[in-house]
């Protein structure tokens, strides 16, 4: 679905990214871990063209993402931090976000009212709590049947109901053959997620692959502690 | 419609139920109601009036233009993030702001003139004139707003750029063209002062709406010079154009700067 090669990224005098390869397949959920500052907000943002990289290819479905917009309508998103315009109705957001799709977007509202919005969807946003406005933000990146979606910390400030009725769906949209990528910071959430692991180190790729095999290759029980041996061997190596 | 029309749309549904906007245009009404009752004739209250835009107008327009681009940044991203371009993003972010500040001046200023029976028809001409430039001077400085917010990711950096460019605008200039003037008073610098004040909108805009009065004696230096020039519809024909020069360059930047940058 997603292919990387050498993607190289700086801001000011950080490099951020530093050749990042990478292959994410169709039909599986991948997580992205990584300490803070690894990179993957900013490799999700040039997934979505938010962000341009210096150098390296990088393409989505084989054609290569340069500016062009199309193909983000067939990519759900959902920000780390939900913020919207202030005065704005939860109702009147979906239908900005629903116009500009345009007409023909085929729509699916089943997670607002699996997280029972309809109460909150008529109260301006900034009445609304952190939680409820994640809610919509989760609401907002399923709407369009997305082959591809990207979570950035999806269940942070989100209580344990919606955490996992959001995980319910995330399950039952990769049962029906869709894409994912997942990024968070707490490993033992991604455990029942993920397929396959992209380990971020300090703008590199220091593990790519199935879950599995990071399990099977540090002999340890879960990912959590995987990655956490991932990293000790890493500060070894600087060492 | 395009993408355009449909942000600038929610935009604006957004931006009147703001309590800042909202507090703009009561600003101008009660200032408006109050000079026209108490300051005299309908050309004083108008002059006084003028002179409260000019200021009021610039400041406003920068920092709540800032203030306004920096709080939708998440949400700006997460419209980038449809199958929309940024050019029509664009569009739709900036002309919500100018269109919703400008009504928001218009509506303020103009509705106690008409309340209060309207304006002698001597006063009309420089009423119109207060009201074309005042949206003139917000779709100007709205687009310096957007220009800095969008190249300063630091907001409180860029809300100082903002306020420094409303300082150097409406109060340095003027500074420095009258130590100028002091300096070279013996010398024709006509022409040289003439191109200095088509380098700041603010000044272009003092001299179209005081020419529209019998006072030139406000018009500073740079104004009472030039009223020879200014006078006669060709005079007023350049400062629009340049004023429109004003708000179409600083709307060309923001738009470069907003393709190329990285969110």
């Amino acid at each position: 679905m997603i292919q990387a090669i050498g993607l190289r990224k700086r801001f000011g005098a950080l490099q951020v990214l530093r050749g990042v390869d990478l292959t994410i397949h169709p039909g599986r959920i991948t997580a992205m871990v990584g300490p803070n500052g690894a990179g993957k907000t900013t490799l999700i943002k040039l997934i979505l063209g938010l962000v341009r990289a210096d150098s390296g290819v990088l393409r989505f479905d084989g054609a290569p993402i340069n500016g062009d917009c199309a193909y983000r309508a067939r990519i759900g998103y959902m920000p780390q931090i939900a913020r919207f315009p202030e005065n704005l109705t939860g109702r009147e957001l979906i239908a900005m976000v629903r116009d500009l799709r345009g007409p023909f977007a085929a729509t699916d509202d089943s997670l607002a009212a699996a997280f029972n919005l309809e109460a909150h969807l008529d109260k301006p946003l900034r009445t609304l709590s952190g939680g409820t406005r994640q809610k919509i933000n989760a609401v907002i990146a399923f709407l369009f049947h997305p082959e591809l979606f990207i979570l950035d910390e999806p269940t942070a400030g989100l209580d344990p109901v919606a955490s996992s009725l959001l995980k319910d769906r995330i399950l039952a949209e990769r049962g029906q053959g869709r894409t994912g990528i997942i990024t968070s910071h707490v490993l033992s959430e991604l455990e029942e997620l993920a397929d396959d692991i992209v380990f971020l180190l300090e703008g590199k790729v220091r593990f790519a692959g199935g879950v599995a095999d990071l399990l099977r290759s540090t002999r340890q029980e879960t990912m959590e502690r995987a990655v956490a041996e991932l990293m000790r061997r890493s500060a070894l190596e600087v060492a | 419609m395009s993408a355009t029309a449909k942000v600038l749309k929610y935009d604006v549904r957004d931006l009147v139920r703001s309590r800042w906007l909202i507090g703009y245009t009561l600003f101008f009404a009660a200032v408006t109601d109050a000079l026209l009752r108490f300051g005299g004739s309908a050309e004083k209250a108008l002059l006084s009036l003028v002179s409260i835009a000019l200021f009021v107008v610039p400041l406003v327009s920068l920092v709540f233009g800032t203030v306004y681009l920096y709080n939708a940044r998440e949400f700006t991203e997460l419209l980038l993030a449809q199958p929309v371009n940024r050019r029509q993003l664009f569009g739709g972010l900036y002309l919500g702001l100018a269109l919703s500040l400008s009504a928001a001046f218009v509506v303020g200023v103009g509705a106690p003139l008409l309340l209060e029976g309207g304006v002698d028809a001597a006063m009309r001409g420089p009423a119109a004139m207060l009201l074309l430039t005042g949206v003139a001077l917000t779709c100007s400085f709205t687009a310096v707003a957007f220009v800095v917010a969008i190249r300063t990711d630091d907001r409180l950096k860029g809300l100082g750029i903002a306020i420094a460019t409303w300082l150097a605008a409406a109060i340095v200039y003027d500074g420095l063209v009258l130590i100028a003037v002091m300096m070279f008073g013996d010398y024709p610098i006509e022409r040289p002062l003439l191109a200095v004040m088509f380098a700041n909108p603010l000044d272009l805009a003092r001299v179209l709406l005081l020419l529209q009065f019998d006072a030139s004696a406000l018009l500073g230096y740079t104004g009472a010079v030039f009223k020879d020039f200014f006078t006669g519809l060709g005079g007023t024909l350049v400062a629009a154009a340049a004023l429109a020069g004003w708000i179409a360059a600083p709307i060309a930047l923001g738009l470069r700067a907003f393709q190329r940058k990285d969110f």
